[in-house]
């Protein structure tokens, strides 16, 4: 690393790593997992206790006030969030647990629907498990067939293969805005294009790319689009699905129950409008509320100047790294990732890469990440992943490329 | 703990230059060890003649841990009767659990250089892979085992 070859960033961006109580507690520590969650801001906290020790009733169901302020701040939050992701028509923003959630409902009430025998279903070997199982296992109830489209040797979604491989029987293309494993930003766009030209569903996981892209939803031709919040500031436990209007009011209902129904009758039921059709149950009001905070946080910093700090942590990464003998890294050129860096060290395995980089208070996964059809491709068992949010600074990256270097000697 | 007590230099040396490291034509037993969640695999291969483990061998893909243990397991049960290895096993999973009295390292010879895994709980399941594989071998004739129930989280509870 030298002095010419840092430029400096595009957008001037202050990390405030004390807003952060756990990293404030833990001076030592280099949190470099944020792809799989993220560290949370006192602010989201606060947020939440706020509303638990204010505002806190069961919304939707009491005649009393207390009932109708927990029901305006759940209300509030959605519009907050929605408001970030770029959704002008609030209520088709669900809440759910997260991506997880918000992905096998799609699959099970929309796919359970709308695709049958014969029909084929398109996701990429870039997918998080999330967005692969759901499809796969739809595919085996219905007798559909599930198509996996290829990546190019720099860990793209392979586009020529992709237009092969959509066809007239082709009712869902499933794919990921980025990339967990290797960080690849995928463009949006000309993988909508593709699926609008054979008249299939476009589904998005949006899970990597919320917390990290400027993201507005509404201009992206995507008809379902999935994102958690626990990865972008937000308390675990929830997320949500943006869905388009006219096909969530067509299909079914995910989960049935209380809030969900308009009326019910013995012998069937008629179902709430949106989004209450698909929030079956009492609602994670206090989660919502601490994920509104989240993104109220994450406007604040910016999510250009977000985007920018992380570009300039993961190119510095990437540039250091293999400086290293021995290192390789995955994926497409840094410009072209979100703040993801996966990367091998010579014959050592991940998992004692980890665990040496931990003894400096390193924090990296270590694994498949949950993307094992990739990692078949990539024909690497595990990588060592390191991800970089808004709290990481250049200390981070050095006490990263001192780890790896540790690991070297101690294994040479 | 530092990871150097960890990575002591025989479970280093072994991990570059594994024992018993080929496939073996002429098994009685065969089994699959795996570790989906850190995706480390092993084939295990046992010969036996009458009571006793006349050879043994393995081959496969994991972390240093794993491949060590592998390694130095096929050194210390080979020629012994399937019982003595079986308290062997027993008395290793105290060790890299850290239940093993200090007095009794030493009766483990060369595998007493995993009793750093006790500092280091999610990699008791990597230092115990090949074990449950032998296990499975000479208990019931080979099967795939898993180790992912190993470790600090317990079992998820049967009828739950």
């Amino acid at each position: 690393m030298t002095a010419a070859t840092h430029r400096p960033p595009a957008t001037p961006f202050v990390v405030r790593r004390a807003d952060f109580p756990l990293l404030a507690a833990n001076p030592d520590l280099h949190y470099l997992d944020s792809a799989a969650t993220s560290q949370k801001p006192r602010a989201v906290l606060d947020a939440m206790v706020h509303y638990y020790s204010h505002d806190n009733a069961n919304p939707h169901r009491g005649a009393y006030a207390l009932s109708a302020r927990a029901t305006e701040r759940y209300h509030d939050a959605r519009a907050r969030v929605a408001k970030f992701v770029g959704v002008r028509d609030v209520d088709r923003l669900i809440f759910t647990r997260g991506t997880t959630e918000s992905l096998n409902l799609v699959a099970a009430a929309w796919g359970r629907a709308n695709v049958g025998a014969g029909d084929e279903i398109v996701v990429t070997a870039l997918e998080h498990h999330a967005n692969f199982v759901p499809w796969q296992q739809l595919a085996l109830a219905v007798g559909a067939r599930l198509r996996v489209c290829g990546i190019t040797r720099d860990g793209r979604v392979d586009l020529d293969q992709l237009r092969d491989l959509a066809g007239p029987k082709t009712r869902v293309v499933a794919f990921g805005h980025v990339s967990n494993a290797v960080g690849t930003i995928n463009p949006v766009g000309d993988i909508a294009a593709i699926a609008r030209g054979v008249g299939a569903t476009v589904v998005c996981d949006g899970a990597q790319a919320a917390p990290h892209l400027p993201l507005d939803i509404d201009s992206l031709d995507v008809d379902f689009y999935a994102f958690s919040g626990h990865k972008m500031l937000g308390p675990m436990g929830c997320g949500a699905l943006v869905g388009r209007r006219a096909i969530l009011d067509a299909m079914p209902p995910y989960q049935t129950g209380g809030d969900m129904i308009e009326y019910v009758a013995d012998e069937a039921s008629t179902w709430n409008v949106l989004p209450h059709k698909f929030e079956a149950g009492t609602p994670n009001v206090g989660d919502a509320v601490g994920l509104a905070a989240a993104c109220d946080y994450l406007a604040a910093l910016g999510m250009d100047a977000v985007r920018a700090h992380e570009r300039e942590l993961t190119a510095l990464a990437t540039e250091r790294l293999l400086a290293v003998p021995g290192v390789r890294v995955y994926g497409p050129p840094p410009a072209e990732r979100s703040g993801v860096v996966s990367f091998t060290v010579g014959e050592i395995h991940p998992h004692d890469l980890a665990t040496i980089l931990d003894e400096t208070g390193v924090c990296v996964r270590a694994g498949h990440h949950c993307a094992q059809p990739l990692m078949r491709r990539l024909d690497v068992p595990a990588t060592a992943r390191a991800s970089f949010y808004v709290y990481n600074t250049e200390a981070d990256v050095d006490a990263l490329v001192a780890g790896v270097e540790r690991a070297r000697q101690l294994f040479a | 703990m530092s990871t150097e007590a960890l990575y002591q230099e025989i479970i280093l040396e072994h991990n570059r230059k594994p024992r018993n490291f080929r496939e073996m034509r002429d098994a009685d037993r065969t089994v699959e060890g795996r570790n989906p969640l850190c995706g480390d695999a092993l084939t295990l291969w046992v010969k036996l003649r009458d009571d006793a483990i006349a050879d043994v061998s393995f081959k496969g893909q994991g972390c240093a841990i794993s491949k060590a243990s592998a390694s130095l397991m096929t050194a210390a049960v080979k020629g012994k009767s399937r019982a003595e290895a079986e308290a062997l096993f027993d008395k290793f999973h105290k060790l890299v659990l850290g239940e093993l009295p200090e007095s009794e390292h030493a009766s483990l010879g060369s595998l007493r250089a995993l009793a750093g895994v006790a500092k280091f709980p999610l990699r008791v399941k990597c230092a115990s892979l090949a074990w449950h594989a032998l296990h499975s071998a000479l208990s019931s004739g080979g099967s795939e085992v898993s180790t992912e129930r190993e470790g600090p989280e317990p079992p998820p509870l049967e009828g739950a």
